[in-house]
C-alpha cells in the first residue's frame, strides 16, 4: 500500500510536549494498532491511535519535532492501521498506563465502556504537568494516578499504585507505557501474566514484517506485525525489559 | 518421496529453498525461526565494517506486483554480529553470512573476522552509496572482491549479482574466474515511486530496489543466461512466491532458490514451496537434477 494522503484537521496540546493530531479520516483501527506516519521529506514513524481518527504524540526527536511544526491544514502520509491491537475480554478490566502510553488505553477504555465492560484505570506520569486524558479516563470509571515527583496523586511509579487494587478482581489487564515501567508492572504481577496484554515498542523499519529489525528474542516474534500487543507471559520469557535492538540492530539498554 | 536434498555452492542443504538476504535476518532468533519453518539454509542481513542505521523512512512501499525498498544496509557491523550468526547456526541449517564493503580489502576484513558456513557477497544492493551495485556492476571489481574474500575465508563464497547492468553474464563470469562457489541472481531492480499528491519520492532515499513477482521474469532470464554459461551453480532469487515459481527457476538452471518478499505471507512459505516441489517431482517421476536447466535442453 502506498501512503494515503491525509490532512490534519485539528491539533490539541495535551501536556508539555504532548499533542493530539486529529486526521481527516477514520482508518477504523482497533485500539493498540498503529499507523506509519510519513512526514514528507523527514521520516516515517510508528504512532499508536488515541482514537479512531487521532494520534497523540510526544515530541522526542527529529520527526516528531517536524510534526509539531505542523498545524491544521497540513498534510501527512499514512500507512495503516497496522499490527494486532488489543483484544477485549471479560467483564471487568484494568488499564495501566504510563505517560503518553496512556493514549491508546483511553481509546481502548472507551471501546470497552461502550461494550458494557467495567473499566478501572491506573495511570503513572512524571509530574502533574504531564498528566493527559484525565477526564477521558474519569468518564470510564475509577482512576488512580501516580506521579514520580509526588506532585499529584500517589507518589512513585505506576507500580506504586498497584497496592490499591486486587488484580484477581479483573478479567483482563491492559498495559502501555515506557518499557521499564511496563517491566516493573509485569515482573511484580507474574501470577496475572496470562491475562495481561501489553502494547510494546521496538524499532520498526519496514512495519510489514519482513525486514527483521523489530524481532524479539528468543522466538523471533515480529513486533510490527505479530504485535505490538503481546501477553505478559510471553514477555517474561523474552528480551523485554533486559535489552532492545536499535536502528543498527545492535543490542542496547531499555530506557524509560 | 523424491529427495530434495542437494549439494550446491559447497553446502549440503536438506532442501533447495533458502531464506534470502535482507529478509528477517537481523537476529539469530529470526534466522532460527526460518529454519524451523523449513528453510534449507538461511542468509543473514548484510553486515559491513561499521554500524549503520540505514536510510530514513519510508523504507518500504508496496507497489503493483511487489515491494520497493530502500533500507540502506542497516547493520550493527560485523563486530556485533557473530553472536547472531552463532544463534542462527544452532538451528542446524547452514547460515550464509551476507557481507558488504566498499573495497576488496574491506570485504576481506569482514570475511576474516566472521565464522559462518558460507559468505554471500553483496555486490548488488542498488540503493547504498559506495556499496553494492556501485561496485558490483564492474566485472573487474566483482573479480577482485571475490578473489580477496576467497583468499581471506576458508568457506564457500557466493556472489550475489545485480540485474542493473547491460550484461549480467559478464558479472557471473568474473565471479567464476575469481573462484566463487556459486552466484546468486538476482538482487532487486533499481526503481522508484512518487507521491502524486505532493511530488515527493516516497522512499526516504528517493529510489530503492524492486522485489517480488514483478521481477520474476527478469530473474528467470538472468538465471537462464548465467546457468547455461557458467560451470559454478546458480542460486535463483527474485519474485519466488510459490512452488510453481521455484520449478520455473530450477528449469532456468537454478540449483537452489531463495525466498524474500514472499515472507510477507508468513513463514509457512518455505514448507509450502518445498512440499509443492516434492509433489511435482513425484508426479513427473523426476529428480531435482532432471529439472535443473530443463529449459536449455528444450530446443526447437
Amino acid at each position: 500500500m502506498r501512503p494515503i494522503n491525509s490532512i490534519i484537521e485539528e491539533v490539541r496540546s495535551e501536556a508539555r510536549l504532548i499533542r493530539t493530531f486529529r486526521l481527516d479520516r477514520d482508518l477504523s483501527p482497533r485500539p493498540g494498532q498503529y499507523l506509519m506516519l510519513w512526514i514528507r521529506g523527514v521520516d516515517e514513524i510508528p504512532m499508536s491511535f488515541s482514537g479512531p481518527d487521532c494520534i497523540t504524540v510526544q515530541s522526542v526527536g527529529q520527526a516528531t519535532e517536524a510534526l509539531f511544526e505542523m498545524g491544521a491544514g497540513s498534510s501527512v502520509g499514512l500507512r495503516g492501521p497496522l499490527g494486532n491491537g488489543f483484544t477485549l475480554k471479560g467483564d471487568k478490566i484494568l488499564l495501566i498506563g504510563g505517560g503518553v502510553g496512556s493514549a491508546p488505553l483511553a481509546f481502548l477504555g472507551e471501546r470497552a465502556r461502550a461494550s458494557g465492560l467495567a473499566v478501572t484505570s491506573l495511570l503513572g506520569f512524571r509530574s502533574k504537568e504531564d498528566i493527559i486524558f484525565q477526564e477521558r479516563f474519569e468518564a470510564l470509571g475509577e482512576v488512580i494516578i501516580t506521579t514520580d515527583d509526588g506532585s499529584y496523586g500517589i507518589a512513585g511509579r505506576a507500580s506504586a499504585g498497584l497496592k490499591e487494587f486486587s488484580l484477581f478482581d479483573y478479567d483482563q489487564i491492559y498495559l502501555c507505557g515506557p518499557e521499564m515501567m511496563m517491566w516493573d508492572v509485569i515482573s511484580r504481577t507474574r501470577e496475572h501474566a496470562t491475562k495481561t496484554q501489553a502494547c510494546i515498542n521496538r524499532y520498526f523499519k519496514c512495519a510489514a514484517g519482513i525486514c527483521g529489525s523489530c524481532c524479539l528474542d528468543p522466538d523471533g516474534t515480529r513486533v510490527c506485525l505479530e504485535g505490538p500487543v503481546i501477553t505478559a507471559d510471553r514477555l517474561l520469557e523474552s528480551e523485554f525489559g533486559r535489552y532492545r535492538r536499535g536502528p543498527t540492530g545492535e543490542k542496547g539498554p531499555c530506557r524509560g | 518421496m523424491p529427495s530434495l536434498s542437494i549439494h550446491a555452492g559447497g553446502l549440503d542443504l536438506a532442501n533447495p529453498v533458502l531464506l534470502a538476504a535482507g529478509i528477517l535476518g537481523t537476529t539469530g532468533a529470526s534466522l532460527c525461526r526460518a529454519a524451523r519453518a523449513g528453510a534449507g539454509g538461511v542468509v543473514t542481513k548484510s553486515v559491513g565494517s561499521t554500524p549503520r542505521e540505514g536510510h530514513p523512512g519510508p523504507c518500504i512501499v508496496a507497489v503493483q506486483g511487489g515491494l520497493l525498498n530502500a533500507m540502506g544496509l542497516p547493520n550493527p557491523s560485523y563486530r556485533h554480529f557473530q553472536e547472531e550468526i552463532d544463534a542462527g547456526r544452532s538451528s542446524g541449517v547452514p547460515v550464509i553470512a551476507s557481507i558488504f564493503g566498499s573495497s576488496p580489502a574491506e570485504f576481506a576484513q569482514i570475511a576474516r573476522a566472521l565464522q559462518a558456513d558460507a559468505f554471500e557477497l553483496n555486490l548488488s544492493c542498488p540503493h547504498a552509496e559506495k556499496y553494492g551495485s556501485e561496485l558490483g556492476r564492474y566485472p573487474d571489481m566483482v573479480e577482485s572482491v571475490t578473489g580477496a574474500v576467497k583468499a581471506a575465508a576458508d568457506v564457500p563464497v557466493w556472489v550475489k549479482l545485480t540485474p542493473n547492468t547491460a550484461d549480467i553474464l559478464e558479472l557471473g563470469l568474473a565471479a567464476q574466474r575469481a573462484g566463487a562457489s556459486a552466484v546468486v541472481a538476482i538482487n532487486t531492480l533499481k526503481a522508484m515511486a512518487i507521491d502524486i499528491e505532493t511530488g515527493y519520492p516516497i522512499l526516504g532515499n528517493r529510489f530503492g530496489g524492486l522485489s517480488g513477482p514483478a521481477i520474476k521474469p527478469v530473474a528467470v532470464r538472468s538465471v537462464y543466461d548465467l546457468a547455461s554459461q557458467l560451470e559454478i551453480p546458480v542460486i535463483g532469487v527474485g519474485g519466488i512466491s510459490s512452488w510453481e515459481d521455484a520449478v520455473e527457476m530450477i528449469m532456468a538452471g537454478a540449483k537452489a532458490v531463495q525466498v524474500g518478499t514472499a515472507l510477507q505471507e508468513g513463514y509457512g512459505i518455505f514448507e509450502k514451496i518445498a512440499l509443492g516441489l516434492q509433489n511435482y517431482l513425484e508426479r513427473k517421476s523426476m529428480t531435482l537434477e532432471d529439472l535443473c536447466g530443463l529449459a536449455w535442453r528444450r530446443q526447437h
